[in-house]
Order: C-alpha cells, then structure tokens, then sequence
C-alpha cells in the first residue's frame, strides 16, 4: 500500500515536470532550448511509463518506454540538433503573440483540462487517473504553441509534444493503448519528423527562409 | 377488346415495354454515328410509332381498372413500383399523341445534322421520353425522383444541343439549377409525406395519413418543385431561356408534355397521395395561377422572338391549367363535388389541348427556323407565300390557342369560364368576391392571347417578306408536313368532339375527385351542367361558318363583281409601300408594353432622325428576374467570398481553427 502510494507520488510528480516542461516549451525563444526541453518531456514521460509499468503489472507497458526513450529522448533530439546546426536557424525568434500573454491562455487552458477531466477520471479505475487532467493540458499547450510559432521547426516540435501528451493520456487513463496500436504510432511519429524534415529542407530551398509566413503566397488568389 | 382479362394483366408489362422500346432505340442511335440518314429515317420515325404505341397503352389504361408490378431493378430491397391508373394512363396518352406528332416532325427536321451530334441527340432524345413515361408510371418515390431526374438531365442535354454558343450554355445551366432546386423540394415533399414510415412506396404514402399541418409542408413543397418544373411565376425564369435554346422539336416536347409531367404530379400528390386537402391551398394555387396567366400573357406579347413568345405563352397556359387546380380544391373542400369534376374536367382537357396546339406553334416555328435560319420576327414575314403548309397548319395551332371555337382551345377555356361562372354561394365571402374578379382575369388571359397570336401570326405569315431572301424559303418536307398535320388535327378533332373526349376523362375525374359531371350531352351537343345553362355545339358552329363563308364566296365570285385583284396587302392606296413600313412585332405590342410598363425593364434604342439606315431595337425584361434572383445571386456570391476569406494562407489560422473546434467539441459534445 506504501510502495503503491509512493510510486503514485513520483508519477504525480512526472506529471507536474510534464506540464512544467510545456509551459518552459512555450515560454522559449530558442530553438536548440526547445529541443533540449522536448528531449526532457520525453524522458519523463518514458520514466513515467516505465513506474506505471512497474506498478500495475502492465509489462507492455515497458516497451511503450523504451521506445519513447528512444525515439523522443535520443533520435529525434539529435536529429533536430542537426539540423538546427545544418540549417543555422538557432536565434532568437519572437512568437505572434507575447511569452505573457501565451502563459496567461495557457494558465486558462489548463483550469479548462482540469475541468474537462474531472468527470472522466472519477469513471476511470486507474491507478493513475489523477494525471489525465494534465495530460489534457499537454496536449492543448503544445497545440498552442504550434498557433504562436511562425518558424518550421518549433512547429514540428509541438506538434511531437502533443503526441506526448497524447501518449501519457493514454497510459494514464488506461495503461496505455495496445501495443501493436503504439508501435503504430511510434512509426507514424518517426516517419513524420522525416517527412517534415524533408519539407524543412524544401521550405528553407524554396523561400531561402523557414518563416512560414512566406506560405501566404500559396494562396489562391 | 376481344381478351380483357389478358390485356387487364399485362397492359402495365406492355407500357414498361413501350419504355424499354424507347430506352434501346436511344442506345442503338450511338451505334449509328457514322450513318446519319438512318438516323433521322429509321430511328425517328420507330421511336414516333412507340409514341402511339404507349398512347394507345394510356387509352387502354383509361378503360382497365388500375393495375401495379414491382420491377426487379433498383437498389437491392428498394425495387422500382409501376401502376397505371386512371391519372397516368391520360397523361400517357397526352405524351403519347403529343410525341408522335413532334417525333414524326423531328425526323424531318434534323435531317441536315451531322452525325456525331445527331447520334447523340437521338438518344437523348428517347431517353428523355422514357424518362417521362416513366414518371408517369411510378408508383414509389425513389423511382419517381430517378425518373424524374432522367428527364431532368436529357432535357438538359437536349437544350444544350448547340453548346458552342454562351448563351444556349447559361440558359441550359440556368434551367439545370432550377430543376434542380425544384427536385430537392420534391424530395423533402416525398420525405414528408411518407409520414415516418420509412417506406416510400405511393401505397404507403396514401395510407401514411399525415397531420394537417404536415399535408400543408408537403403541399407546399410539391407545388415549389412541380411549379420550378412547370414554370410557375416566379419560378419560371428558365422557360423563356431553355425553350428558344433548345431545337424546336425539343421546345415542343418540353413545353407541350414535360411542363405537363408537372400538373400531374401536383394532382398525383395533391388528390392521390394526401390524405385530406385544405381549402387555402386552393386559394393559393388559384391566385398562383392568375398571376403566372396574366404574366406569361403580357411578357408574350411584348416578345419580338419566335419561340420566347412561345415559351412566355406556355407560361400563361401554365397559369390557367393552375388556376382550375386552384378551383378544383377549392371547390372539392366546400363539398361542390360536381362542379370540382368540371373544373378538373376543364384542366385535363386544356393540359391536352396545349400539348397539341403549343407542340404544332413550336414545330411550326423550327420549320420557319430551318426554311430561314431566322427566329427574330423582325426579319421575317410573308411566309404564307413560299410555305404555305405550314402556314396554314400554324394557322390551326394560332386560332386553337387564341381559343377561338370551333377549335380545341376554345373548348377548354368554355368548360373553365364556365365554371367560374357557376360558383355558387362559396361558404366564405371573401371567396365569392374574389371568384369574379379571378373569371375576369382568366378571361382578359384568353383575350391577351388571342392578341399574342395576331401577333405571332400575322407578322411572320403575312403581310411582305422583310428581307429578300424570305422570297426563296423552302417549304418543309413531309415528315415536317406529316408531324404539324397530325397535332393540327388532333386540334380540330378535340374541338369538334367535346363530348367524346370528356367521356374519356371521366376515369380521371371520377378517380380524383369520386364525382362525375352532372351531364354531358350528346354527340353534337356540350351540355356540361344543364341543357337550359349552358350548350355548346362545336358541328354546328362548324357548319354554320362553313354556309357562312361559302355563301359569302359565292355573292362575292358570282353575284357582286367577281373579279379577283392582286395587290399587296395593307397599302392602304399608299404606292411607295415597302416592307419596312409593315407594323413589327415591337409596333404591335408597344400598347400592352405601355400599360404593364411598371412590370418590366425596358430597353430601348431609337434611331436619330437624320440616320440613312435607321434601325429600332426595342427589349423588355422580366424584372423578377432583377427582383427576385439578383439579389439571390448577389447573397451567394458574398457568402462564398465570405467562406474564402476563411483561407488566410497562414498556417497559424488554420491552426486555431483546428485548435477551435477541439475546444469547442470538448466543451459541447462530451
């Protein structure tokens, strides 16, 4: 019952560096910062996992974190850090909207998770169905950040930071989807990041920038 | 009918097989491309022998009780259901009769078509009257609306015979798209009635049993959809646009049967399907209606070309075939059952007769189109000379739709007047005020139209040819001569015959509205309520003209001076006359233009006086269109330039849209 509540409190904890994690991701200007926080929201979110895991006897759920591991925690990060260097994108850059006012929607996001979770988790017999709320708020502060960026890279990365917040909805409320469905999803993610990395390239070939907002001019007019 | 029982069983095999019939000729035609003359003598001419054969289905029809089959083809556990009745064996035989005349025409008419066209044409052309049949034979929705929607689209084609030209294009989209609005009506009409059922069969339908405020939806659904077909004001802003379009066999075929395929499905769900009628439908459909008549009948007569004069004149019978729709439910709602018979006796009678006279005026007019290449009235003129056949034959379809007895137009309008006269103590007074005024205007109708073809008539026939070459117009051929000569006949025969022809309708009227007509007379004499109210002799009047006129040739040849003196016709003794002194068709409708000027745009160029070559062009629009359709079209377009300003082109909107909606289907769909 101890070793329960225990472990229950260092996947709370996870959870909270999670969430902490996303507001950091969207209060930083830089890229090679985005990168590296993304690279920790991975590792707690593998971390997580693997104590979900190791408390309920869900041993899929190990695999879940491995792959997380390695994917979120070492491959993609070293995959961005290349090209942040290749394409020399890592400056300060300021989003639409101001690092304040994007706390304060955040802050408004996440009451609006907590809220928008509570009638689930008291359905959900998990263990860990108190985090469900802030793995609703993941998601939507990733989404938010992806409106506030106009660079392609901090773009791709929300994007995978709202797979992560999928990911630990998912575990969190049920223990994680099947295996075969995250492997799936693993690929997806994996197969994703190239296929935008490759539009990063083409992008930067194409309008000599990675500012989206030279796009516009695809518009039909 | 030797065998009745056998014919009884397989009268409606028989009809499906006159569809079938037309549906492979119009295929074979693809096959013959390459061979043109076939074409026009081999494939025309079958498919005008499969309209008699499914006319003489609908007369067999006429006689038999009704009779019902399911098709084995549709969507699986959805079949198409046939019936013939009463109701759409009269069609049959009004599409039947009307089609053979204009089919017999038409293979006189395109034959200087090339073939690839021509091909195509031909099996449009089939399937459109199969479509038709099968309209009338349905007996579910689903394959009332596929049929419906088979004639829909031939007819489209049809129309955009000659796509090369801007115009025949918008006039085909235009009346694409109100076709198509009208049907999406009559889907949610059908949806309405079927009551909740979910089976869209017609036999649940008239056992589904709707409230009454549902029959009105439906009611009011249906007459939106059947008048965007049958051009009803003022959903009629396709007809004057589609039928000059349109080949003039084709016009005649839209305007005489296809426009009528509409009446019947209003009567169909109107006093089939509905379980009960309401009086103010009547007094919609009646006040409707006269608006539609007076309307079609004032724009006819300010028209300065063939066929829109034409097509605004179909408007106007519309109107008047409405307006006894309108009566008949008003009547059979107060319990005057007899007098709903006579009204609706009136309506079928003069939906017939306009498949004849307007399908010969229509047919009559592609001859003058083919002989001259011209349609605009302003440079025709004294054709009487070069074509006398079809001037003469167009003379028949002129005096019938002018109504003058002892025609068949005269006959219909009698029986409806007639009626209108009639009209008892109504039991709400406002009715009975407003049923005169209502005969009034159906009369001033009649009158305008006779006017109209005046009009029509005496411009393009006679007078002096307004261009030389008017001189050397080619009469048409036979198969033209032989088309125009059966709906003339059928012209003469159906006003000399009254009584005959309402003993045929009598199923009609006594499946519709459970009544008959308190007489009829006899052969010689139309008594349609009592002999000492009302009698109409069309055979004698036929012979007294016949002594008339020939007594007056007779004094004039042999006893007055009996010389015969040629000159040209209305000099009035003035030497110098040429044909640009004749009055034109703008001349001749410039009084009503005048009068009804406040409902129309006019358009206007006169010449300088000092100009060597003066020229006049006079034009005068539907300002429904301006008033009614503008403004629809000027708030579809804003709208849709509203939804492209939803495509910014920045990522982040598209964004916030998806991150909007996330939020907003959390919010409210969890």
């Amino acid at each position: 019952m101890m070793a329960l509540a225990f472990h229950l409190q260092v996947v709370n904890l996870l959870a909270a560096l999670l969430l902490l994690i996303s507001f950091a991701m969207l209060s930083q200007r830089r890229v090679v910062g985005l990168v590296t926080l993304f690279a920790w929201q991975g590792a707690a979110l593998a971390v997580s996992t693997a104590i979900v895991a190791g408390t309920t006897g869900q041993y899929h759920l190990y695999y879940s974190a491995a792959l997380t591991f390695g994917l979120k925690v070492i491959a993609m990060p070293w995959y961005f850090y290349r090209l942040v260097r290749k394409l020399d994108v890592n400056r300060v850059v300021e989003p639409l909207i101001n690092i304040p006012t994007t706390m304060l929607i955040g802050i408004l996001l996440v009451i609006f998770a907590f809220n928008l979770a509570l009638p689930i988790s008291e359905m959900s017999g998990t263990v860990t169905r108190s985090t469900l709320g802030i793995a609703i708020a993941c998601v939507l502060l990733a989404f938010l950040m992806m409106i506030t960026r106009t660079k392609a890279i901090p773009q791709v990365i929300g994007f995978l930071s709202m797979e992560n917040g999928l990911f630990f909805a998912a575990t969190s409320a049920t223990y994680g989807m099947p295996l075969v469905v995250e492997l799936g999803v693993a690929l997806d993610v994996l197969v994703g990041v190239f296929v935008l990395g490759i539009f990063i390239f083409q992008i930067r070939e194409t309008f000599d920038s990675l500012d989206l907002k030279h796009m516009e001019k695809l518009k039909e007019k | 009918m030797s065998s009745p029982a056998t014919l009884d069983a397989h009268v409606l095999d028989l009809a499906w097989g006159g569809v079938l019939y037309w549906l492979a000729l119009g295929a074979s035609a693809l096959f013959l491309q390459a061979r043109p003359g076939l074409l026009v003598r081999l494939i025309f001419p079958l498919g005008a022998l499969g309209a008699l054969f499914v006319a003489g289905i609908g007369v067999a029809g006429l006689l038999l009780p009704a009779s019902s089959m399911v098709l084995p083809i549709g969507l699986p556990d959805l079949p198409f259901h046939l019936r013939l009745d009463a109701l759409s064996a009269f069609f049959l035989v009004l599409l039947g009769a009307a089609a053979f005349g204009v089919t017999v025409h038409a293979a006189g008419y395109f034959r200087s078509m090339a073939g690839g066209p021509l091909a195509l044409l031909a099996m449009w052309y089939h399937l459109f009257l199969a479509g038709m049949a099968m309209v009338l034979l349905a007996d579910d929705a689903y394959a009332f609306m596929v049929a419906w929607e088979v004639m829909a689209l031939s007819s489209y084609f049809l129309v955009t015979t000659d796509h090369k030209i801007a115009e025949i294009r918008r006039a085909g989209f235009l009346y694409l798209l109100i076709a198509h609005v009208g049907a999406v009506s009559l889907l949610l009409a059908f949806g309405v009635l079927q009551g909740g059922h979910g089976d869209y069969t017609f036999d649940t339908m008239r056992a589904a049993g709707v409230a009454p405020f549902w029959a009105s939806a439906a009611f009011l659904l249906a007459l939106f959809g059947f008048g965007a077909k049958a051009g009803l004001v003022p959903l009629h802003v396709w007809l004057p646009e589609a039928h000059p379009a349109a080949p003039s066999p084709l016009s005649a075929l839209m305007s005489g049967v296809m426009l009528k395929t509409a009446i019947y499905g209003l009567l169909r769900v109107t006093f089939d399907l509905l379980p009960m009628q309401l009086g103010w439908w009547g007094t919609l459909a009646l006040a409707l209606g006269l608006v539609t008549a007076l309307y079609g009948v004032i724009f006819a007569a300010v028209q300065s070309d063939m066929k829109r004069l034409l097509a605004w004149s179909s408007i106007e019978n519309i109107g008047v075939i409405l307006a006894a729709f309108g009566l008949t439910l008003i009547f059979r709602t107060e319990g005057k059952g007899e007098l709903a018979a006579l009204t609706l006796t009136a309506l079928l009678y003069h939906a017939l007769n306009h498949a004849f006279f307007k399908g010969l005026l229509f047919v009559g007019t592609g001859s003058v189109l083919h002989a001259t290449g011209e349609r605009r009235m302003g440079h025709l003129g004294g054709l009487i000379r070069s074509m006398p056949w079809t001037a003469w034959l167009t003379l028949i379809g002129a005096l019938a739709i002018a109504g003058l007895p002892p025609l068949n137009g005269f006959v219909s309008e009698w029986l409806l007047l007639q009626a209108f006269l009639l009209t008892p103590g109504l039991a709400q007074p406002y009715l009975n005020m407003v049923i005169p005024v209502a005969a009034a205007t159906v009369a001033l109708a009649a009158a305008l139209a006779a006017y109209v073809m005046v009009k029509f008539y005496g411009v393009v026939f006679l007078g002096q040819p307004r261009d030389p070459a008017l001189r050397q117009a080619h009469e048409a051929g036979w198969p033209e001569r032989l088309g125009m000569l059966w709906l003339g006949a059928g012209c003469v025969l159906l006003g000399l015959f009254p009584t005959q022809v309402i003993q045929w309708l009598e199923p009609v009227v006594r499946m519709l509205t459970g009544q008959r007509l308190p007489g009829i007379g006899n052969w010689l004499l139309l008594t349609p309520v009592s002999a000492g109210r009302a009698s109409y002799a069309p055979l004698v009047f036929l012979a007294g003209m016949a002594v008339v006129v020939g007594l007056t040739v007779l004094w004039v040849r042999r006893v007055y001076h009996g010389r015969v003196r040629r000159s040209a016709p209305w000099d009035c003794g003035y030497p110098e006359q040429d044909a640009r002194m004749q009055d034109s068709a703008e001349g001749f409708g410039q009084p009503i233009r005048q009068i009804f000027a406040v409902f129309m745009r006019v358009e206007r160029e006169t010449p300088d006086p000092f100009d060597r070559q003066p020229r006049y062009r006079g034009d005068s629009r539907d300002k429904v269109w301006l008033l009614v359709y503008q403004p629809i079209a000027d708030a579809t377009a804003w709208l849709s330039r509203q939804a492209g300003r939803l495509q910014h082109g920045r990522i982040q909107w598209y964004l916030v849209y998806s991150f909007a909606t996330l939020i907003f289907l959390l919010v409210f769909a969890r």
